[in-house]
C-alpha cells in the first residue's frame, strides 16, 4: 500500500461481496481536483455479477487515480488518493456506517436480500488490517470467517481494538448476500445461479442459527382503505399513496416504538440500533430479491417513505440500486402484494432479529361490534429472533402496528 | 393515433419492467396485463404515473379497475380520460 502522509489517504476497491475478489474500474465519476463528499459517487466498478456504483465515505479532494481504467484490481488495492480538507487528519478507521456493529444489512431471503457492498464497502482498512501481521479477530469470527470463506483482514473490525468480532463476519456475509441487485437484463455477468446459492447460505444460516417464533395478526384495512381513497382522489397520480407505504410506516413506527425488535444480535446479545432503517423486500422478475433499506423511516412522512419506496422500485428494477442502499438495515418488511399468498412466515435476516410480514389483501368477512361485515383483510406477521425478545414484546408490536394502520391519520 | 397510443403503452412497460419487454410484441392486447404479466400495484402506478405525464390525461383511481388492457387504455388515453 502506498505510503500516505498527515492530509492524503487512500480509498482502496471495496469488496462488494464475500466471492470478489476482484474489480475492475470502468469509469471515473469524478476528476482530479474535485472535492468530494460522503456518499458521492467516486466510480463505476465491474464485477463479477455486476456493475456497481461505489461511493466515497469521507469528505475530501481527489488527489490523483491509482489505477487507470480498465485495470482490474485485487480489493483492497488503494484506487484513488484524496487529501483531506483543511487540513483534517485522514480517516483512521472504517467510517463506512455499514461497517459498524450494529449496522447490519439487510437481506432476507424468503426474503432475500441482496447486497451490494461489502463488509468493509468503502476501504479504508483498520490499521491492523493493513499491517501485515495477523488480523485481530475473536476465535468465533475467525471460525466463521473461515466457513464463510471471507477474509479478515477484509472486514472492518468492531471489537476493542479494531478486532474483527462475529457481527462484523455475519454482517459482512449479509452484505454479500446477493451482491449485484441489478437485473440480469441489464448484467448478463451475473446469473441466475449465484443469487441463488447466495440466498440458499444466507437463509441456511439463518435457519440454523436463529431460533424463530413467528406470531400473526389479522388487520381490518378498512379505515386505511377509506382514508387513502379520499386522500389520492385529490392528487396527482406521481403523488399518490400506496398500502405498502403504510405498512412500512407502521412498522417504523412500532420498531421505534418496540426498540427490542429494532437492532441486532452479536455476540451473544441484542445492540439495539439509533436508527430505524426499514429493509424493503423487493423482488426481481428474473429470480431473487433485494432489499433496499429506506433509512430513518420512522422520522419520515407517509408521503416521504411512499416517495422513498418508488425510487427503491425503480432502481431494484432497472439495476441502479446504490450501493448504500443495500446495508444499513434495522428490520426487514416483506409484502406480498395482491397477487401473493395470505401469510408469509418469514426467515430473518441476520443480524437483525425481526421481520415483518404482509399478504395479500383480501375481503374477508370480519366481525365488527354486532355485525358480520365483509372488510378489507390483510395478514401481518412477525418472525422474531426468540434469543432477542419473546412473544409478548412481539404481541404487543403487532398490536402497534394494527393500530397505527386502523387509525391511518396517526402515521 | 391509437397505433402510437399502443406503443406509449407498451414502452411504458418496459420502461417499468424491462425483463419484460420480450414479452411485450406478443402480448394480447385484450387480456388483463397486469395480472398476465404478474405485474404489481407498485409497477402499476408507475406505468400508470407515466402515461398519465405523457399524456396529460388524468388518471383517478377510480378509473383502475376498467383499465386493464392494452386497448382498454388506449382508449381511456384516446378520449381523453372519458
Amino acid at each position: 500500500m502506498p505510503e500516505t502522509d498527515a492530509t492524503t489517504f487512500d480509498y482502496a476497491m471495496p469488496s462488494l461481496g464475500a466471492d470478489m475478489d476482484d474489480g475492475r474500474v470502468l469509469e471515473w465519476h469524478v476528476a482530479p481536483g474535485d472535492t468530494v463528499h460522503r456518499g458521492d459517487l467516486v466510480a463505476l466498478v465491474e464485477t463479477e455479477k455486476s456493475d456497481i456504483d461505489i461511493e466515497i465515505w469521507h469528505d475530501g479532494i481527489v488527489d490523483e487515480f491509482l489505477v487507470d481504467v480498465g485495470d482490474l484490481v485485487a480489493v483492497g488495492t488503494p484506487i484513488v488518493r484524496l487529501r483531506t480538507l483543511d487540513g483534517e487528519p485522514p480517516p483512521s478507521g472504517t467510517p463506512a456506517p455499514v461497517a459498524e456493529p450494529g449496522a447490519g444489512p439487510d437481506e432476507v431471503e424468503d426474503v432475500v436480500s441482496t447486497v451490494t457492498r461489502a463488509a468493509s464497502a468503502d476501504a479504508w482498512r483498520p490499521p491492523a488490517a493493513t499491517s501485515g501481521g495477523r488480523v485481530p479477530a475473536s476465535p468465533l469470527a475467525r471460525r466463521r470467517a473461515a466457513e464463510l470463506g471471507l477474509d479478515l483482514g477484509e472486514l472492518h473490525g468492531s471489537g476493542p481494538g479494531g478486532a474483527v468480532v462475529d457481527a462484523d463476519v455475519i454482517a459482512a456475509s449479509t452484505r454479500a448476500a446477493v451482491t449485484a441487485p441489478s437485473p440480469a437484463t441489464t448484467s448478463p455477468r451475473r446469473s441466475a445461479d449465484t443469487m441463488r446459492t447466495m440466498i440458499a447460505e444466507r437463509m441456511a444460516t439463518a435457519n440454523r442459527e436463529i431460533p424463530h417464533y413467528h406470531l400473526t395478526r389479522d388487520l381490518d384495512l378498512g379505515s386505511l382503505d377509506a382514508w387513502l381513497t379520499e386522500r389520492n382522489a385529490e392528487r396527482p397520480i406521481a403523488e399518490r399513496i400506496l398500502p405498502a407505504a403504510c405498512f412500512v410506516r407502521a412498522v417504523a413506527v412500532a420498531a421505534a416504538r418496540h426498540p427490542e425488535l429494532n437492532g441486532f444480535w452479536s455476540d451473544g446479545r441484542f445492540e439495539p440500533a439509533d436508527a430505524v432503517n426499514v429493509a424493503m423486500a423487493i423482488s426481481l422478475r428474473r429470480g431473487g430479491l433485494v432489499t433496499p433499506k429506506i433509512e430513518r423511516a420512522d422520522e419520515r412522512s407517509v408521503d416521504e417513505v411512499m416517495s422513498a419506496l418508488r425510487e427503491l422500485v425503480a432502481a431494484a428494477r432497472s439495476g441502479s440500486l446504490r450501493a448504500s442502499w443495500m446495508t444499513g438495515a434495522t428490520i426487514t418488511v416483506t409484502h406480498l402484494g395482491d397477487t401473493g399468498a395470505d401469510l408469509v412466515h418469514g426467515v430473518i435476516s441476520p443480524p437483525q432479529v425481526a421481520l415483518v410480514g404482509f399478504g395479500r389483501t383480501r375481503s374477508m368477512p370480519w366481525v365488527l361490534g354486532d355485525d358480520i361485515v365483509v372488510r378489507p383483510v390483510v395478514t401481518s406477521s412477525l418472525a422474531a429472533d426468540h434469543r432477542a425478545t419473546d412473544g409478548a414484546i412481539g404481541s404487543r408490536f403487532l398490536a402497534t402496528i394494527a393500530d397505527l394502520l386502523d387509525q391511518p391519520e396517526q402515521l | 393515433m391509437n397505433s402510437d397510443l399502443t406503443t406509449m403503452i407498451l414502452s411504458a412497460i418496459a420502461d417499468v419492467a424491462p425483463e419484460l419487454e420480450p414479452e411485450l410484441a406478443d402480448l394480447d392486447h385484450d387480456v388483463d396485463f397486469w395480472t398476465e404479466l404478474q405485474l404489481d400495484s407498485m409497477d402499476h402506478l408507475a406505468v400508470m404515473t407515466r402515461l398519465s405525464e405523457q399524456t396529460g390525461v388524468d388518471i383517478a383511481e377510480r378509473d383502475y379497475p376498467r383499465l386493464t388492457t392494452v386497448a382498454s387504455i388506449r382508449d381511456f388515453l384516446a378520449a381523453g380520460g372519458a
